[in-house]
């Protein structure tokens, strides 16, 4: 599969307040990303295209957030368009809704409501063979959930990427906005970061096509 | 389809980088820690520091206690068993703690063995004072290796030394022609296979954090620096004069370890840290650190 084409240009940023964001980072950087920086102050979003929420707790990310006005420097990036991808944690960062997280109120950039631990604790934790239409090649997707947040509900304007048993979303997307529950830097498979560097690509070339 | 629990076992580790794990005795402890923003707490009875100061013989903490805690609060909740105490790490698993930490600061119930750590679906942390003592905790099981340092004595020139330690051996490993690993490992008591794997991967397979005499936002940060991946706090925060803005300080200070002017700015009038002790004024038989090697 050829990723050269997309990869050069797209300048990738990882919230790196607290989690998995080196898990993130080292897989971008094998798949030949050529700009891939740790975002820990407000001004490290000036310097990327597309963001990435990793893994970690929520709580220490939700804390952290609420200091540098890192809250609103992140809803101007949402609002400049660049696309935004948030995995397990970062799903509830992102989320319009967060159980459990009382009374922070998550970012709201996708129209989902989640529940924290949603599968419930350590032993609860499992691995499912996850169908994702859109990636490339077609074949199942290990999907690794960690204490991993549940989707309870999506909105109208929400696209589900992939479902676990009958009818539970575990990825999704609106517009520039991608939610997984699960820990794709986790595998070294990386259909989904493909998936994610395509996105901010394709923004980049409209963006480029505006003015 | 096929489960890996290693994957999941280490995976829950590398959630915890970069964030603070503290040791709390009551629910409210482990609320103000997590309020605070501790990625994970360390459920006991006593902190190192009144272990150390009361003697005798230091066990598991009453399950009763872990559990209130593990309802208090959202973040992952990890409790002590003593070395080689099989039991003791079933119980621990019976009542779903998050992660198992096999401690050199309790008294350990066997001088030859560990746990064989393979068997249980509970991830498991163990102390190490060096890249061969890391291996062989991994080797049995071990999902996450911690520094060991010299728990309870606010004191960070152990946990310093054992860093150090790994991480110069990790250099060394990394450096050495393929052909010299099998003598290497040998030298340091440690599997080839493992020591393989830190050839290719140039650090270990699981996640290392410090632990054992962090006090200060500054100690904390400086055991990032030398590149521990987040920071276990014991007695440095509920033993110090003013627990809550200890506790978000250090947290601020692992998160922006390369950013002296905010450490500075969080080491503002946090009250004195916990009195600490010279660790050479301790009795050799004293030291934690020893015990399980």
């Amino acid at each position: 599969m050829s990723i050269d084409s997309i990869v050069p240009k797209a300048r990738i940023g990882i919230l790196a307040l607290q989690g998995d964001f080196q898990e993130h980072a080292a897989l971008l950087s094998k798949m030949g990303c050529a700009t891939v920086n740790e975002v820990r102050l407000p001004k490290d979003l000036d310097y990327i295209d597309g963001l990435i929420i990793p893994g970690g707790e929520s709580t220490t990310m939700s804390k952290l957030i609420e200091n540098y006005d890192f809250r609103s420097s992140l809803i101007q990036f949402h609002g400049e368009n660049k696309p935004i991808w948030g995995t397990c944690a970062g799903t509830i960062i992102i989320a319009k809704e967060a159980e459990g997280l009382d009374p922070w109120k998550p970012l709201d950039l996708i129209d989902i409501s989640v529940q924290r631990n949603g599968y419930g604790r350590q032993l609860d934790s499992f691995q499912a063979n996850l169908t994702i239409d859109k990636l490339k090649p077609q074949t199942p997707f290990a999907g690794i959930f960690i204490r991993a947040p549940k989707i309870l509900s999506i909105g109208e304007k929400v696209e589900t990427l992939s479902i676990l048993g009958n009818n539970e979303p575990v990825a999704v997307k609106q517009k520039n906005v991608v939610a997984t529950t699960f820990h794709p830097e986790l595998t070294g498979d990386f259909r989904f970061h493909q998936l994610f560097l395509e996105l901010v690509s394709d923004n980049l070339s409209a963006q480029v096509k505006e003015t | 389809m096929d489960q890996d629990p290693w994957l999941l076992k280490t995976g829950l580790a590398r959630m915890l980088k970069g964030g603070v794990i503290m040791d709390v005795v009551t629910p409210d402890q482990a609320k103000i820690a997590e309020d605070a923003g501790a990625c994970a707490v360390m459920a006991l009875e006593r902190v190192p520091a009144d272990i150390r100061a009361d003697g005798g013989v230091a066990r598991m903490s009453d399950p009763g206690l872990i559990e209130k805690i593990m309802e208090s609060v959202s973040i992952p909740v990890m409790a002590k068993i003593r070395i080689g105490h099989i039991v003791e790490a079933k119980i621990l698993e019976a009542i779903g703690t998050d992660y198992i930490d096999e401690s050199e600061v309790l008294t350990p119930a066997d001088e030859n063995n560990h746990v064989w750590k393979h068997e249980y679906k509970i991830p498991f942390v163990c102390g190490a004072r060096n890249l061969g003592e890391a291996l062989r905790r991994i080797s049995e099981g071990a999902a996450m290796i911690r520094t060991k340092g010299e728990a309870g004595t606010g004191n960070i020139v152990e946990a310093v030394r054992h860093m150090r330690s790994i991480q110069s051996e990790i250099r060394i490993v990394v450096g050495l022609p393929e052909d010299e690993l099998p003598s290497y490992a040998k030298s340091i008591s440690a599997p080839l296979e493992l020591i393989k794997d830190v050839h290719k991967l140039g650090g270990l397979p699981v996640v290392n954090f410090a632990a054992g005499g962090v006090g200060t936002p500054a100690d904390a940060a400086l055991m990032m620096h030398l590149g521990a991946e987040g920071v276990f706090v014991g007695s440095g925060i509920f033993k110090s004069d003013d627990p809550a803005p200890r506790a978000a300080a250090i947290v601020k200070s692992v998160t922006h370890y390369n950013d002296p002017a905010i450490i500075a700015e969080v080491s503002k009038g946090l009250g004195d840290a916990m009195s600490g002790i010279d660790i050479k004024t301790l009795n050799p038989e004293d030291l934690l650190a020893t015990r399980g090697c």
